[in-house]
């Protein structure tokens, strides 16, 4: 079996693994560059253990910089953020306790794809390179890359980097899975098969992914919950399963799910 | 911690046992490949008695499974368990097995074909990229907007005003060593006070221009290529052609003139600062400064001087374009970007000593 070819009722089964444990919680945290740009204020919210969440908004509403503050590239303003197993994010020097998958893939250039997805396992294991070089076979299989094991990511289109990103964000067997904008940007065939694949790993391998993204059709698709940005506010304008937040009466919620232009 | 009970050789099968995850994973692999090594027929991989297995361990498995295939030895997962199907289903155990990617190895003759056609095709490509320049000169001199000429004192600044501290710091430094290593030797003849003609003619007609050059190649040559390489691979050229403008003049004529105005008058003043460093060598050779800036006024004659700018601003030029055409033809992200600044600095600091040797062997001839 391919990840592509994973169906519908597969993906019904996910939340069967959801144990409603926080995974991820967040209180009342502000984010943004300093006190003259803060682009969110007082945001509580959970992620639990198993499911897939997203972070939704508009553009410029500050979704990645939640994201990069949660896994600890940037700081909050205030808050505190809590990580099951590690407690606030911690990076560099420890072994990671999450994947990441940046918005590009951020992928090395002068590495192979199989050397990327290598890296972290050279990094953070013992193991002897046969096992490392059979690992990461099997990553790239996962995504549907096995063949471009040997290829320069110069090599492949937007769509392989996210899949061949994801690999890599998989290597080190992470319980948790952070993913900015993974089917952005690609045609509607590769961002549901991406989609897919997101829902079957988070099914058979028990992750819990959290998603940044605008992108409607993903919305729909995968996620059990998620959290709506605003600017204008600078707050979470509704929270709960996408089904919920479409039938919101909040006018902004309306705008974002039914695609209309907000008029002054 | 991996108990030895959890993989063994049972009933002619690996017998695997309890849960299995990724901090095992070394262990796991090397208790594997020791029981299966030399077998000859069926081995299959018994998981029945497995409670936990993650990803790490599975793509082992299924590794050991293509492995075993791949030597004629009949293998299979066997006894999985319902609630492990879905993992062994992700990680294609069910599927045949697999068959290992291979990079594409060619023969040496093919490497050297290729070789060689690269080397083709970059000279084919440089001769192109100077002729397009070369056929938009006039043009751009003609229609103002072709090249981006307000660029010019911007880019004067950052190549010439914001190098001053590293050009008067170095050449001073040059013109006191050159004085120091040459004093000795005139002191066993008497000949203290030529210590200024020696400083004086050569740094103005070979150490002032070239030393100046060198730090132009690292500062402001590395850096065109770094920039226009970025701008290509960020699609930011692709996006000026797409607005109806031709990238090469109208990124590069700016910073090619700008680097060709400023390295005349870099070097000028490398000229004063490095005779000015014989100064304090003819003081330790009870030479005064005004003995030495008065046979420092015999000695050195414009002819030398002017002969060192002209050879500067051939220096700016050949520095400029490089840099320039470098940024044009990177390709790739990151490491890209990094081997067109790498390029960049060897070919300048190559054609640097190329442009000095053809306008010595010219002045030489011409008597200047």
């Amino acid at each position: 079996m391919t990840t592509h070819s994973t169906s519908r009722s597969e993906l019904s089964l996910r939340t069967s693994v959801r144990t409603g444990k926080p995974m991820i919680e967040a209180r009342d945290v502000s984010i943004g560059w300093g006190p003259e740009e803060v682009l969110l204020e007082h945001a509580s919210f959970d992620v639990h253990e198993g499911e897939i969440f997203g972070i939704l908004g508009r553009s410029a509403c500050g979704k990645t910089t939640l994201l990069r503050v949660i896994i600890g590239l940037e700081q909050p303003l205030a808050g505190e953020l809590n990580i099951a197993g590690i407690g606030a994010p911690v990076l560099e020097g420890d072994r990671p306790a999450y994947g990441v998958m940046f918005q590009q893939g951020a992928l090395f250039g002068s590495m192979t794809v199989g050397e990327n997805v290598a890296l972290p396992l050279e990094r953070w294991t013992s193991l002897p390179s046969a096992a490392i070089a059979a690992m990461v076979r099997a990553k790239l299989r996962l995504v549907g890359l096995e063949e471009a094991v040997h290829k320069m990511p110069s090599e492949l289109s937007g769509g392989m980097r996210k899949r061949a990103a994801i690999a890599r964000a998989l290597a080190l067997e992470p319980s948790l899975l952070f993913l900015d904008e993974p089917s952005s940007g690609l045609d509607p065939v590769t961002s549901a098969e991406i989609d897919r694949l997101i829902a079957t790993l988070a099914r058979v391998l028990g992750l819990t992914v959290v998603i940044v993204t605008h992108e409607l059709g993903s919305i729909n698709a995968i996620l059990d919950r998620c959290i709506l940005m605003d600017r204008d506010t600078r707050s979470i304008l509704a929270s709960g399963p996408p089904a919920e937040l479409r039938s919101s009466p909040h006018p902004h919620v309306q705008h974002f799910f039914n695609r209309e232009p907000e008029v002054a | 911690m991996l108990a030895d009970s959890q993989v063994v050789r049972r009933d002619g099968k690996l017998a695997l046992a309890g849960e299995l995850r990724m901090a095992d994973a070394t262990l796991v692999w090397r208790k594997l490949r020791e029981l299966a090594a030399g077998q000859k027929d069926r081995l299959d991989i018994d998981l029945s008695q497995v409670g936990v297995v993650d990803g790490a361990i599975m793509s082992l498995l299924v590794e050991l499974r293509d492995d075993l295939s791949t030597r004629g030895v009949a293998c299979e997962l066997v006894g999985v368990p319902s609630h492990l199907e879905p993992i062994a289903h992700l990680y294609g155990a069910e599927q045949p097995p697999h068959a290992k990617p291979e990079p594409v190895r060619e023969d040496p003759v093919s490497r050297f074909g290729r070789a060689v056609m690269q080397v083709v095709t970059t000279v084919e490509h440089v001769v192109l990229f100077f002729g397009d320049l070369a056929a938009s000169f006039g043009r751009s001199i003609r229609v103002r907007r072709t090249a981006n000429w307000r660029a010019i004192p911007a880019f004067a600044v950052r190549a010439g005003a914001d190098g001053v501290p590293i050009v008067v710091l170095l050449n001073f430094l040059v013109g006191f060593v050159m004085g120091f290593q040459t004093a000795r030797q005139l002191q066993l003849y008497g000949a203290n006070v030529y210590v200024a003609d020696v400083v004086g003619i050569s740094v103005t007609r070979e150490l002032a221009p070239l030393m100046t050059a060198i730090i132009m190649s690292g500062r402001s040559g590395a850096a065109y290529a770094a920039e226009l390489g970025t701008m290509r691979v960020t699609e930011e050229i692709d996006a000026l052609r797409t607005m109806g403008f031709t990238p090469g003049p109208y990124l590069i004529f700016p910073r090619v003139a700008a680097l060709a105005l400023v390295a005349p008058v870099l070097t000028l003043l490398a000229d004063v600062v490095g005779t000015t460093g014989g100064v304090f060598v003819g003081q330790t050779l009870g030479v005064s400064a005004r003995g030495y800036l008065a046979e420092l006024q015999t000695a050195v004659f414009w002819s030398d001087i002017w002969t060192g700018l002209v050879k500067s601003f051939a220096f700016g030029i050949a520095i400029g374009l490089i840099g320039c055409q470098q940024g044009f033809v990177t390709r790739g992200a990151a490491a890209g970007v990094g081997r067109s600044t790498t390029s960049t600095v060897v070919l300048c600091l190559f054609t640097i000593v190329i442009i000095d040797t053809l306008f010595t062997v010219v002045f030489r001839t011409f008597g200047k």
